[in-house]
């Protein structure tokens, strides 16, 4: 397909702005280089992007079960809302007293947020679940730096963990401490209990961890760090296995991100914008990124904490985003915000069990709100990857499981179906799952060189990165 | 797999020549293939100091990196700049590819001969 | 209440019966039992009908003051947005899809992101981009990283940079336990002596915003020589509107330039979902941080795109990645996209020469009702005039808010305008005469 470079003709484009109404200005200098845009008409213009949309895949196209990523139904309402005028037109320094309905929404929301957390403040300011981590590690820093304990020099990560986890913690100026996972994909405790001391500064752990598996011993895991004099991170990324459930405050976590475009529904966007809600307990509040949106008399207005670690991003976060999950989080309540856990896990659940005697699944014991399967044996069997059967059932429309992760399952597919998925939708999926395993042994090579049917087939990853072309080159 | 006789190695799939009181380091067949396709190579400077058993650079595939570990100590008299231009390279010829060359060099006493360093392959299968 | 949840009982039962257990709850035995909420423990409403929460939201945000004629920028710029851009990004494959990593039924969201990556390296002269940042702030941060190695260790940035974008800075800086210095203005820019005098041994970067916080145009090229003389890395912080004309960073010198995409085409959307943009010369390619699109074929020979020199991030590389970054700003680079492709070459010029031009106009004829202009250098969009008392700032924003005109931002002993091509000679006269009214 042409790139949008390579449409049009040079005096082609649209009419979009009025002649200049004041005498024209011209400052002294001026860029000297061409500026080479698109010369397209209007309909050229939405005919590629149409094209291009129609080479995407989105959660509307179909069954989405990527784990870890909580690709849930993005609900219509919610993109009515985050549109309103009274949100999309606001500028972000207009007097606060023009603005209450917006602090309002970020106070609603991050009270309601607050209680699902179990945590005592909410800030919406970082931008991504990443973004929500490094704001709350520095939380973390600002506690030890503010009492003097500069010799907590390391977090400590188990290996199942998001990369995001690591790359924080080294981010932040910690000393990453890598423990390993038992054989039933929970922390050690023998390893942890080796690994604290008077240098932890603290712990990042997602529970139900990167496996789908709740970690019973949750509440030995956050005393250790306790004991130790360290504090407990919970990356919210599994959030939608147990809010309104288990709360990650009462797990003895002192501080969580929460990603809303996971959990609380907001749209992936192919990548972004997302947001993270940081959540603490009161005790680190005063080290919060400012404003912090209070309420007094009944007025809505900005609070700047004490010991602020200051801020992670311009302004009050990616705020419309936050009015698509305060919508949403408004129409669950907490019956709904309860009943959409309950079935993310009755869902993950019904899979694996349908599909249990067909594949291999890394851990064979009740699951959360996803699974792993490693596909060693088939891999062995049949020289059918991982790779190779997901690629094959982008042949019958379906976008793959997460592949290759968690790290410490070989051939992982990792599976996450989500609550707004039905019956017959997973059904029908494990039918072609298992379709796809009968296949990798009747005909392994119509899966090596899968898929067939999508717009492009495998590309050149390799000669991609050897190779690098990342723009386009004007004549 | 290629392991030439007259070189050393470690057990981390490092290959030594010694040339003199020169040691001259790259990664082995075995590293190179368990590595795929390799796509970068973050290379130190001259003039680093480096230590037997630490990382002095890492390897890129397009879905992995992989330190580099020293196999000796000393100091880094020479760096192979060739490779960030060309690190298919290390796919291609492992044992021509070199990576550093160290000098004075301490720290040898670990590294294994061809025949153990084949039986090391075979045990990691 | 609803929650999107398709299953009704008979299913429920059913499946719990594949399962093995007899209730919804009986699904979370490894749950410590004491800290088990009960049903409707959390201290939250119960949830409501898609009519009652629009109407709920609806209220919401009718409480909100929609300004008709907007002098505030500072950071968040309101342009014309051509209907074009949302038509096309509120697709639904666009708006719901996941990051493009299965790239064979992602190709739209790649192509476009390499469309957009070729852009912002036109804008900026520079030869390669990312594939976004969350917002010009965190960009901004994220190129100290890129610039610091063993020896030059040290960060500095202009006082002149936007307040909130030096905060976000020392925020980073505090993280990664990084020295970073505020160089100080003169005159409503940089004092490029005292750049010259604190430049050492052990600098790493120098952050120049342009046009600056109080809308002045640097000399950026000559802060660019001081940077490299003392062997540091020029950074730029650029409007991607004046960078239609005003001369690009490359040509200043510049080794990266960043900056908030919002005015390609976003609402000002009290302050986000924003667009960091961030690009750089070919030698730090992989210094940039976050995703970026490459360009290849498939098996068959057809050109295709991926994510590329993946090996960077924090996904693979974990601790030793120079970011976190994962989740980016996606949507919003696509819509740039779109903006920048309906407005070409000549739309980008005539918005930023009606911005300069209707900025000087508004300035012109706010001097000749007695006020005077703080800073006598050249200025892109936004000025700043002089009005040391508190209370007169806030009479003068008041009469302008009373018409439904959200005046210029309070900034130290003056009010900072900002004008774009939204605004007209009429609106703009209008202003003036308020003002006059107040003096």
């Amino acid at each position: 397909m042409k790139l949008i470079f390579e449409l049009g003709v040079e005096g082609r484009g649209m009419t979009l702005m009025p002649e200049c109404d004041v005498p024209e200005y011209q400052l002294p200098e001026e860029r000297s280089e061409a500026l080479h845009l698109p010369h397209v008409s209007e309909n050229e213009l939405t005919r590629h992007y149409t094209a291009l949309c129609k080479r995407i895949h989105g959660v509307n196209d179909g069954f989405y079960p990527l784990g870890s990523c909580t690709m849930k139904y993005n609900p219509k309402i919610d993109e009515d809302m985050a549109a309103l005028p009274g949100f999309t037109q606001l500028h972000p320094l207009q007097p606060i007293e023009t603005a209450q309905g917006a602090l309002e929404a970020l106070h609603t929301l991050g009270a309601e947020l607050g209680e699902v957390f179990g945590m005592d403040a909410v800030t919406f300011q970082p931008a991504a679940g990443a973004h929500g981590e490094f704001t709350g590690v520095l939380l973390i820093k600002a506690y030890h730096t503010d009492r003097g304990d500069t010799a907590r020099t390391k977090i400590i990560v188990p290996d199942s963990a998001h990369g995001t986890n690591p790359a924080t913690a080294a981010m932040c100026g910690f000393q990453v401490i890598n423990i390993p996972s038992g054989v039933d994909g929970c922390v050690d405790l023998d390893a942890l209990r080796a690994a604290v001391g008077p240098d932890t500064a603290g712990l990042m752990l997602t529970n139900p961890n990167t496996v789908g598996i709740f970690d019973k011993n949750i509440l030995e895991i956050t005393k250790i760090i306790h004991d130790a004099g360290g504090l407990c991170y919970y990356d919210g990324a599994n959030l939608n296995a147990v809010m309104g459930v288990v709360r990650p405050g009462d797990m003895g976590f002192d501080c969580i991100h929460s990603n809303l475009h996971k959990t609380f529904a907001t749209p992936h966007g192919g990548g972004g914008p997302g947001a993270g809600a940081v959540g603490c307990k009161e005790f680190l509040k005063k080290y919060m990124p400012g404003p912090l949106v209070v309420k007094k008399d009944g007025k809505y207005g900005f609070a700047y904490p004490e010991k602020s670690i200051g801020r992670v991003k311009m302004f009050y976060g990616n705020f419309d985003v936050v009015v698509r999950a305060l919508t949403y989080v408004l129409t669950l309540g907490k019956s709904g915000i309860r009943e959409a856990a309950m079935n993310a896990v009755l869902n993950a659940n019904y899979m694996r069990v349908r599909l249990k005697d067909t594949f291999t699944m890394a851990y064979d014991e009740i699951c959360m709100h996803e699974f792993v399967m490693s596909l060693v044996d088939l891999h062995k069997e049949t020289g059918v990857s991982a790779l190779d059967l997901a690629k094959g059932m982008l042949d019958f429309g379906l976008h793959p499981p997460t592949m290759y992760f968690p790290l410490i399952v070989h051939e992982a597919l990792m599976i996450e179906p989500c609550e707004t998925e039905s019956k017959e939708t997973m059904d029908e999926v494990c039918g072609i799952y298992c379709k796809l395993f009968e296949l990798a042994h009747s005909d392994p090579e119509t899966l090596h060189t899968a898929p067939h049917s999508t717009p492009v087939r495998r590309l050149d990853e390799v000669g991609a990165a050897r190779n690098m072309v990342l723009r386009y080159q004007f004549a | 797999m290629n392991i030439p006789a007259e070189l050393k190695y470690s057990k981390s799939h490092e290959w030594v020549k010694m040339d003199g009181d020169v040691a001259v380091i790259g990664i082995s067949d075995f590293a190179q293939d368990a590595l795929g396709d390799v796509v970068f190579i973050n290379l130190p400077a001259e003039g680093d100091s480096v230590t037997a058993g630490e990382s002095f650079g890492d390897v890129e595939s397009v879905k992995a990196v992989s330190d580099v570990i020293c196999p000796v100590s000393g100091t880094i008299c020479e760096v192979n700049e060739a490779l960030a231009d060309a690190p298919e390279t290390l796919n291609s010829d492992p044992y021509g590819a070199w990576i550093i060359k160290v000098s004075p060099v301490t720290d040898t006493e670990a590294l294994l001969d061809a025949a153990a360093y084949e039986a090391h392959c075979a045990q990691e299968g | 209440m609803g929650s999107y949840v398709p299953t009704t009982a008979a299913e429920r039962e059913e499946m719990l019966a594949a399962i093995g257990v007899d209730s919804l709850e009986g699904l979370y035995k490894a749950v410590p039992q004491e800290m088990l909420l009960r049903s409707g423990g959390l201290n939250i409403p119960e949830g409501l009908s898609e009519l009652e929460v629009r109407e709920a939201v609806t209220a919401m945000a009718e409480k909100n003051k929609v300004f008709k004629t907007v002098l505030r920028g500072a950071g968040a710029y309101r342009h014309f947005i051509p209907s074009v851009v949302k038509s096309v990004t509120s697709r639904e494959e666009l708006v719901t899809c996941y990051t493009p990593y299965q790239a064979e039924i992602s190709q739209g969201v790649l192509q476009g992101t390499f469309e957009f990556q070729t852009m912002i390296c036109e804008l900026t002269g520079m030869d390669v981009s990312n594939a976004s940042h969350y917002d010009g702030a965190t960009a901004a941060a994220e190129t100290i990283p890129m610039c610091k190695d063993r020896k030059r260790t040290k960060a500095y940035v202009s006082a002149c940079a936007h307040p909130q974008v030096i905060e976000v800075m020392k925020t980073y800086c505090f993280a990664s336990n990084t020295e970073l210095f505020v160089v100080p203005a003169k005159d409503g820019k940089t004092d490029l002596d005292v750049l010259k005098e604190t430049l050492g041994d052990d600098a790493a970067c120098f952050y120049l915003q342009q046009p600056n916080y109080f809308g002045q145009i640097e000399d950026a090229k000559a802060a660019g020589e001081i940077v490299h003389a003392a062997g540091a890395k020029f950074v730029m912080g650029v409007n991607p509107i004046a960078c239609a004309i005003l001369p690009t960073p490359r040509a200043m010198g510049a080794d990266v330039a960043v900056g908030d995409g919002q005015p390609l085409g976003l609402d000002t959307a009290f302050g986000g979902p924003f667009l960091g943009f961030m690009a750089t010369t070919s030698a730090m390619t992989r210094k940039l941080p976050g995703r970026i699109v490459g360009q290849t074929k498939d098996v068959d020979g057809e050109v295709g795109y991926v994510l590329t020199l993946s090996a960077r991030e924090q996904h693979i590389r974990r601790e030793k990645a120079s970011s976190n970054i994962c989740s980016n700003q996606a949507l919003c680079a696509f819509a740039a996209g779109v903006y920048m492709a309906a407005m070409g070459e000549k739309g980008m010029k005539q918005c930023a020469r009606l911005c300069t031009s209707k900025a000087h106009y508004f300035a012109s004829e706010l001097e000749k009702i007695g006020c005077t202009l703080k800073y006598k250098g050249e200025f892109f969009h936004e000025f700043a005039t002089e009005v040391e008392c508190p209370n007169c700032r806030k009479k003068i924003l008041d009469a302008l808010e009373a018409e439904g005109i959200l005046g210029g931002a309070e900034v130290e002993g003056g009010i900072l305008w900002c004008v774009t091509e939204l605004v007209s000679k009429a609106q703009l006269d209008r202003a003036v005469a308020i003002v006059k009214e107040v003096l």
